[in-house]
């Protein structure tokens, strides 16, 4: 037997042991960056402080009384590095970019920077852990009596001190040197490779201190099929029939939740990362070492339970079997690897808890009541922070004491551990949500994590306290109040699952049920939404520089007194140098840009969380206290700036527009001007020649000397002729120019468009007759009704047959006139034997004063009778053009619309 | 048998003026109402005097003139340039071209023949 000096000696020695292991292992990861503390061997070995000494002792307290479902707890963990590793590699990356220390940090910052979402992750994590401390206090406790206590001469100084004095020694010891451990340092994000190196050793020793228990009972044992048939034969040994309950997946589904949400998994597979591809190894590794680790917890359980005597606590076969061999040293060795397991929990745990606690609840009480920036000397936040950590260990192991000593008569190890693991489990959904989900809001969080503690509290935690307190008892019975249906293991009347799956499956529910309605129903604050897109698209955007502040009053004079209150003037220096060097100015030169400052926060958030880091910069920036909201509304002040230059971006380019607009309106002008200018040298022409005639034959007709009567006749009618040409001229031109101007002289009205071109045809019969020629009438449409004015639509009919007969030179000239009905068209085609129009002409023929080729010598007309036609036509809705005809010559056709 | 003047228009009543008061003056007149026809009959009858309207059909009297002066046989028949068309720039193309006068309508009658007899001498070639 051992004696208990000599066992708490030995424990004394293997903590001192580690320290320095601490100690070496910082100072050489300091020195040498490619150390090989930042391997990914030692990574591995840093997560498995998942192990606790629930795995050492209870696995095999729980495969002793329950079988198989004590390998849930590593299966859920497995699934997740092997299956979920990009989930992993996610949380590191956004933990990287956004500068993270912990998971309430995480949350927090994705949910809008909201430090009240971190106070609530916190507490709830400290209270929620308690159990697990409480836990690890236990089986160090129960250990140490196990290979010391029992000895008649081995009490030492453990003489007269029951279990309870010796969890509060435990307790206060490990307080003690977590303090000495874990703060010195106050970035978090300086990454406690000391710890690490320790923890990773301490794996070693646990896994090594289990297995050689294993081997020595499998050898012991006579192998596995002795140990097996030796239980076969008592009657003891797996129930397969019992193993594949409810249990079995709730188990399974809050381990997964656990290896992600607990704090310390969380401080070291993600705080604690420094290369995103020692995640690749973990994947394989760590499940590989728990596979080695619960390798032998089936035979050692079997075979304590084969060979002890009935009673003796399952949770310590470990110990117990070796001793019961009289194997002392393997026993003491069993004793290191139980007091390994547990002491890398509770130091891990504890830093990172009071990493939370300091940053999210200590933190803004400093920022708060701090009496302006420029009080206390230089170390003051730094000061305030340790002081903090210091304090929260305390604070939590206590909670993990006394847990402990309100719930000291159960003795089962895994159950205790289990209502940890549904308190953490509560994170998990918020965490899956702010990973994927670009919608999850800050009150959907909040209430969800809080609806779910709420009833963790109720149905796990309270009920834990029924073997010390007559009145839970009296609750679990018959309710609050007598109330059945509120009875924390039957809610809602839910009876029929065991207490865990009860608790998760009501917690968990109500938790996911409220995140995602509350997410639909509230819409979130604008950083909500920048920081949602962050995490969710982190792949996507890389690495985004945020640059939340607005460069306000600030100097970097005033920057660097922030930052050296929090980083300690050292590292201020070395990052005020660093970004001074990176833009190339000197130190002293450095402007306070929004890069800057949004790289300072970064790396103040790395100290004290991103949601103080973010306050006090904003106190600095801005010279006065800013709070969250203030900064927000800045934000949004901003946004509006935005939408108004984009206002503005739109206004000009309107007026771009416009302005080329008026552009194209000017050398349309200057396009007009041009053609005023031609059409005003026509009518200049077309007047000249009457007047010319008119002027002419008047003096002629003054010196009437050599003219007979016969000639003075001719001359008066040709300038009475003249005369009417010159007002014909004059009329069409202003007709021609009221028509182009869009006038019209006329009120479009219903009218036969066959009667109209019966006049027209009528007219012409003079011409006609005059010429030797006939109209040929074709089809006709009939009485037809179409919009327009009889007079003007026979005045366009007559143009057309006036100069197909004027413009024909065949031998024997013919005019050809059709009128049909064509889809829903008036169709009037008026085609002649003619010389045609050449096809250079085709569309010049409708000009003012084009006359084309063929003009007769004796065409008295300008040439404006086809321009006048065409615009005519045109006031009516119809057209007039020239088409391919059924004779040589030229053919138009007129085109109205029906009406009905 | 040579004549005095060819008139090259295309307005008829204008032609007719031209012809009675020319006639009238004393002189043997013939004319040309197409563009195209002008230098053949130019060629043909030649003329002591051609009276040529710009704005012909088919070929305008500046390019016909152009063509006088470029022809050998023709280039010193004295041209006399008949527009409508008063403005400065016709009258420079006019000058440019070689047009011995230029006269605008609607024309004084007493200024043609003035303008001809200065160019033909005082009396009638024949007469």
């Amino acid at each position: 037997m051992l004696s208990a000096d000599f066992v708490i000696a030995t424990a004394v020695g293997y903590v001192g042991l580690l320290f320095v292991l601490a100690f070496f292992g910082d100072r050489r990861a300091r020195s040498n960056k490619r150390s090989f503390l930042h391997s990914p061997a030692v990574y591995t070995l840093s997560i498995s402080v998942y192990c606790t000494s629930w795995t050492f002792y209870g696995a095999v307290g729980n495969a002793a009384r329950s079988g198989l479902e004590f390998l849930t707890i590593y299966l859920g963990p497995t699934l997740v590095f092997v299956g979920w590793w990009f989930l992993l590699r996610r949380l590191v990356r956004i933990s990287h970019n956004q500068r993270i220390t912990s998971l309430a940090d995480l949350l927090s910052s994705r949910f809008g920077k909201s430090n009240r979402l971190a106070v609530l992750v916190t507490c709830i994590a400290v209270i929620g852990i308690a159990p697990y401390i409480a836990l690890q206090l236990k089986a160090v406790t129960s250990s140490i009596q196990t290979v010391a206590g029992a000895s008649e001469f081995g009490q030492g100084s453990l003489a007269g001190i029951d279990d309870v004095g010796l969890a509060f020694g435990v307790a206060a010891a490990m307080a003690v040197f977590t303090i000495l451990f874990g703060t010195r340092h106050v970035d978090a994000k300086e990454q406690h490779h000391g710890v690490v190196a320790a923890i990773a050793f301490e794996a070693i020793v646990k896994l090594t201190a289990l297995v050689a228990v294993g081997v020595f009972v499998v050898y012991t044992g006579g192998g596995l099929e002795g140990i097996f048939s030796g239980a076969a034969e008592l009657g003891v040994g797996e129930q397969p029939q019992d193993t594949f309950d409810s249990r079995w997946l709730t188990t399974l589904g809050l381990s997964i939740a656990a290896i992600v949400c607990l704090p310390r998994q969380f401080q070291v597979t993600v705080v604690e990362n420094s290369d995103e591809n020692h995640l690749r190894v973990a994947s394989w590794a760590f499940p590989g070492y728990m596979l080695v680790m619960s390798l032998f917890i089936l035979p050692i359980a079997m075979f304590g339970l084969t060979v002890m005597p009935a009673g003796s606590n399952p949770d310590m076969f470990a110990l117990t079997l070796p001793m019961a061999f009289g194997q002392d040293a393997l026993a003491l060795f069993a004793f290191i690897g139980g007091f390994s397991s547990a002491t890398s929990m509770i130091i891990l745990e504890s830093i990172a808890l009071s990493i939370m606690v300091s940053n999210h609840i200590v933190m803004p009480l400093v920022l708060r009541f701090s009496t302006g920036r420029r009080s206390g000397d230089g170390q003051g936040v730094s000061h305030s922070l340790l002081v903090a950590r210091r304090f929260s260990i305390v604070l939590i192991l206590s909670l993990g004491f006394f847990y402990f000593f309100f719930t000291r008569d159960s003795d089962a190890l895994a159950p205790i551990g289990l209502i940890s693991f549904t308190a953490i489990a509560q994170f998990f959904p918020a965490v899956l949500a702010a990973l994927f989900w670009r919608d999850a809001s800050l009150q959907a969080a909040t209430a969800a994590i809080a609806a779910g503690f709420v009833v963790w509290v109720w149905c796990s935690f309270l009920p834990s306290f029924e073997s010390v307190s007559p009145q839970v008892a009296m609750l679990l019975h018959s309710g609050p109040w007598g109330i059945m249906w509120l009875r924390p293991e039957a809610l809602f009347g839910l009876d029929w699952l065991d207490p865990l799956s009860h608790a998760a499956f009501w917690s968990l529910s109500i938790n996911v049920v409220t995140l995602t309605v509350v997410s639909l129903l509230t819409s979130q604050s604008s950083l909500e939404r920048i920081q949602a897109t962050l995490f969710v698209d982190v792949f996507r955007r890389g690495h985004v520089a945020q640059g939340n502040f607005v460069r306000g009053s600030a100097t970097a004079n005033d920057l660097f007194f922030v930052a050296e209150r929090v980083l300690g003037e050292r590292r201020a220096a070395a990052l005020f140098e660093t970004a001074a060097r990176e833009i190339g100015v000197a130190p002293d030169q450095l402007e306070p840009t929004s890069e800057f400052i949004g790289k300072l926060e970064r790396e103040l958030a790395g100290s004290i969380g991103a949601a103080s880091a973010h306050v006090m910069l904003s106190k600095v920036v801005s010279g006065s206290d800013v709070s969250l909201e203030e900064v927000m509304q800045m934000v949004d002040e901003t946004q509006q700036v935005i939408e108004y230059s984009q206002q503005l971006e739109k206004t000009s380019a309107e007026l771009r527009s416009t302005a080329q607009k008026l552009e194209d309106a000017n050398v349309q002008l200057r396009e007009l001007d041009s053609q005023k200018d031609e059409f005003l040298s026509q009518v200049s022409h077309e007047v000249r020649t009457p007047m010319t005639s008119i002027r002419s034959f008047s003096e002629i007709l003054l010196e009437p000397e050599g003219i007979d009567e016969a000639q003075r006749h001719h001359f008066v009618s040709t300038i009475h002729q003249e005369s009417l040409r010159l007002t014909k001229l004059l009329d069409e031109i202003l007709d021609l120019s009221a028509l182009e101007r869009g006038e019209r002289a006329w009120d479009n009205v219903p009218i036969d468009a066959e009667d109209a071109l019966n006049r027209a045809l009528r007219v012409c019969e003079a011409l006609l007759r005059q010429r030797g020629m006939q109209v040929e009438l074709g089809e006709r449409a009939g009485v037809t009704m179409v919009e327009g004015d009889a007079d003007r639509l026979c005045q366009v009919f007559i143009n057309l047959v006036s100069n197909a007969v004027k413009y024909n030179d065949a031998e024997h000239p013919v005019v050809r006139v059709v009128s049909s009905l064509k889809a829903g068209n008036y169709v009037v085609e008026i085609a002649d034997n003619g010389p045609g129009i050449p096809k250079g002409e085709r569309t010049l023929i409708f000009e003012k004063f084009s006359r084309g080729e063929h003009g007769a010598s004796d065409q008295t007309g300008a040439g404006l009778g086809l321009a006048i036609s065409r615009q005519i036509v045109a006031r009516m809705n119809g057209t007039l053009e020239l088409v391919p005809g059924p004779l040589p010559g030229a053919c138009f056709r007129v085109r109205l619309a029906i009406i009905r | 048998m040579a004549i005095d003047i060819l008139i090259a228009e295309d307005e008829p009543s204008i032609l007719e003026s031209l012809d009675f008061i020319l006639r009238r003056a004393g002189y043997s007149i013939r004319s040309v109402t197409d563009g195209d026809a002008v230098l053949d009959a130019v060629r043909r009858m030649a003329p002591r005097l051609l009276l040529l309207d710009v704005m012909l059909p088919r070929r305008s009297g500046f390019d016909i003139l152009k063509q006088i002066r470029a022809d050998v046989e023709l280039r010193d028949l004295p041209v006399l340039i008949l527009t409508a068309k008063g403005q400065q720039q016709d009258r420079r193309t006019a000058d440019e071209l070689g047009a011995d006068g230029f006269v605008t309508k609607p024309y004084a009658n007493a200024d043609v023949v003035g303008a001809v007899r200065q160019l033909l001498g005082r009396q009638g070639g024949t007469a």
